[in-house]
């Protein structure tokens, strides 16, 4: 069959022209057309409903950030308050000190989680024993399958005051005694700690592909040139990934006031909770606990915006600086 | 893959050492040899440097979990007594033997279990569903519907409006909303989209000829085609629900429908050992610290089962969502 004839066949060639019926419809009706994926449309009906019920729905839910929602009433039935439930949260006590433990954990993300990947990645790139470097791939992965839950647990058993592996090994260095996981002060190490042993070998993933497309004729003709080992890297590989970089970045930003809600909720405890609450498990804590479903809605809001503008923000800025930025 | 091991050093340097000795071709490998040992050392302090911090690394990133493991074999007074080993004097099965005839992990293993199989058929199932129709370019309205669901990775209701809408479908406390509420991944969504574009149009236009309905082009021609993605996303959303441990805190209140996260959670966390596992026979002291160890390892034992898989199947689902988007 030709080419010519398959295409009369298709569907969005229009319709296969009966010979009785003049060959003009180059604009099939919408209805037609449309009854034509009747079955493709059929298919997408279970998603469709799902991404209305799950997604978009809780979006119109947020309007209850400016009720004061009564679960009887509904979305629709409860009394409007304006923006009172937003003006009560700047003025609380509480957001000083959550702006504060999410901000300083975001903080710490991004000066100790956000390069460690990239350095994990020249370390790997530059390894010429491949079993070596593939071993240490295959296990520096591992932790990112694990749950969160497994990731405290195992932080707890190495931590624990009188029976951690780690807390015997800090007393017996220091002659102190350690007590990591009520102790305030040991809260941010911790969860740094846990994030970089959780996600920095997956983390590596993006900058290794980005690294193996660095064109090899570059590295020839530094060497011709004269160039050491870290003056290739300083002038090619460092170059080459500044783009991927550049995105990381940008995404990061975006989730900059993500604090994660698992893995602060599970290592926070009553002890620590002055430094350990963030607006994640705040939301949390008053919403679900507390059944405050107004304000802790407003509070998540907040959140949300902040995080869109970061991400927006951080997008122009990169693009002002002359690199491609993520839109 | 080629993208996750970018090409060795090693083809590199030979690569353009041999180009370098273009004149003297009778002997390029002696040539290589030599060059290679003239740029030691601060090259060999740099390679041994180099190789010891990734030993290390790789070595953090283990010890945890062969502590656990060896943890899980001991005896309670050898947990408590040796501060870290990895191979226990002598093996005893009593925290294994403990925890797998108690009633309440027992159960929560089972849940999970179910809760992911099922699930994960589910969340394929419509994931699969709703990506064929939208893989077909003259598909009228299209465009709309993936802006849509673009739309949905970058905003969403937030954790409140989402309990909410759980709890009006009544929901709670009920497994299905453990996998229902994520029945989509928009991002697994999009991949999916991309991989069907890309199967050979023709196949299709052939069945479609012979009479298939759309329904059947799918059923009997794309699916089978997409085995391997069909696979990885299967592995993607398993791993997500066997993770899982926000969905069943927010929507599970009743302790007997705990999965095995929540579970691990009360053990380890809150080492609430007594509470979980109800045992009431006070002649027996059950080994609090071993039960710990043995519930983390029983956690995630599946995952390391079926690790190189993921490996594998993850790593390539990060480039090409990275790659396309």
């Amino acid at each position: 069959m030709s080419a010519a004839a398959v295409d009369q066949l298709r569907p969005d060639s229009g319709a296969s022209p009966a010979p009785d019926e003049p060959i003009v419809p180059r604009k099939v009706s919408l209805a037609r057309r449309m009854y034509r994926f009747r079955w493709l449309y059929l298919m997408l009906i279970p998603g469709a409903a799902y991404f209305v019920i799950f997604k978009y729905a809780p979006m119109y839910g947020i309007t209850i950030a400016f009720q004061d929602y009564l679960p009887f009433l509904g979305f629709r039935g409860s009394p409007w308050v304006g923006f009172e439930h937003f003006q009560e949260l700047f003025a609380s006590p509480d957001f000083g000190r959550l702006m504060a433990n999410t901000l300083i954990l975001a903080l710490l993300h991004a000066v100790f989680a956000f390069p460690a990947p990239i350095i994990v990645a020249l370390l790997l790139n530059e390894v010429r024993l491949q079993v070596l470097k593939r071993s240490v791939q295959s296990l520096i992965y591992i932790p990112h399958f694990l749950s969160w839950t497994i990731v405290a647990s195992l932080t707890y058993l190495l931590f624990a005051m009188d029976t951690g592996a780690i807390t015997h090994l800090m007393n017996s260095i220091f002659g102190a005694n350690f007590d990591f996981l009520s102790d305030p002060h040991w809260f941010r190490p911790l969860i740094i700690l846990q994030t970089l042993w959780k996600s920095t070998g997956w983390g590596t993933i993006i900058y290794l592909a980005a690294l193996a497309g660095v064109d090899e004729n570059l590295y020839e003709a530094a060497r011709i040139d004269g160039a050491n080992r870290w003056k290739q890297t300083w002038h090619i590989t460092l170059p080459a990934i500044r783009s991927t970089v550049v995105i990381m970045a940008i995404l990061m930003t975006g989730n900059l006031l993500d604090s994660g809600f698992e893995q602060i909720y599970l290592m926070t405890n009553s002890l620590n909770r002055d430094v350990a609450d963030v607006f994640d498990t705040y939301v949390y804590y008053i919403g679900i606990t507390q059944g405050q479903y107004s304000y802790s809605t407003a509070v998540g809001l907040f959140k949300a915006v902040v995080g869109i503008i970061l991400i927006f923000g951080s997008n122009w800025l990169a693009r002002r600086l002359g690199q491609t930025g993520l839109f | 893959m080629t993208t996750s091991d970018p090409a060795p050093r090693s083809a590199r340097t030979t690569e353009t050492s041999t180009g370098l000795a273009i004149g003297d071709q009778r002997k390029p490998q002696q040539k290589i040899k030599s060059r290679r040992i003239r740029r030691s050392v601060s090259g060999t302090i740099f390679d041994s440097l180099n190789y010891l911090i990734l030993i290390g690394l790789a070595l953090i990133t283990v010890l945890p979990f062969l502590y656990v493991i060896a943890g899980s074999f001991a005896g309670e007074a050898e947990i408590t007594s040796r501060p870290f080993f990895i191979w226990p004097h002598k093996f005893v099965m009593s925290s294994y033997n403990y925890i797998f005839s108690t009633n309440a992990f027992l159960r929560s293993l089972i849940v999970t279990i179910g809760v992911t199989v099922v699930g994960t058929a589910v969340q394929v199932a419509m994931t699969f569903l709703m990506a064929y129709p939208l893989s077909r370019r003259e598909l009228p309205g299209r465009n709309l519907i993936l802006n849509l669901i673009i739309f949905t990775m970058v905003f969403g209701g937030g954790m409140i409006p989402t309990f909410l809408i759980v709890k009006a479908l009544g929901l709670l406390d009920n497994y299905a909303a453990l996998f229902l509420p994520a029945a989509i991944n928009a991002f697994y969504l999009v991949i999916a989209k991309n991989f069907f574009q890309e199967l050979p149009e023709e196949l299709q236009e052939a069945a479609r000829i012979d009479g298939c309905t759309e329904l059947g082009v799918f059923t009997r021609i794309v699916l089978p085609l997409s085995k391997p993605i069909l696979a990885t996303f299967a592995l993607f959303y398993a791993v997500g629900i066997w993770n899982d441990f926000m969905s069943p805190l927010l929507y599970i209140s009743s302790p007997s429908k705990w999965t095995l996260q929540m579970f691990v959670r009360q053990v380890t966390v809150s080492a609430d050992v007594a509470n979980v596992t109800g045992q009431v026979d006070p002649d027996w002291v059950p080994p609090a610290q071993g039960i710990k160890f043995a519930t983390v390892v029983i956690a995630t034992v599946p995952i390391l089962l079926f690790y190189p898989f993921l490996q594998k199947h993850f790593a390539k689902g990060v480039l090409i969502g990275s790659v396309k988007g």
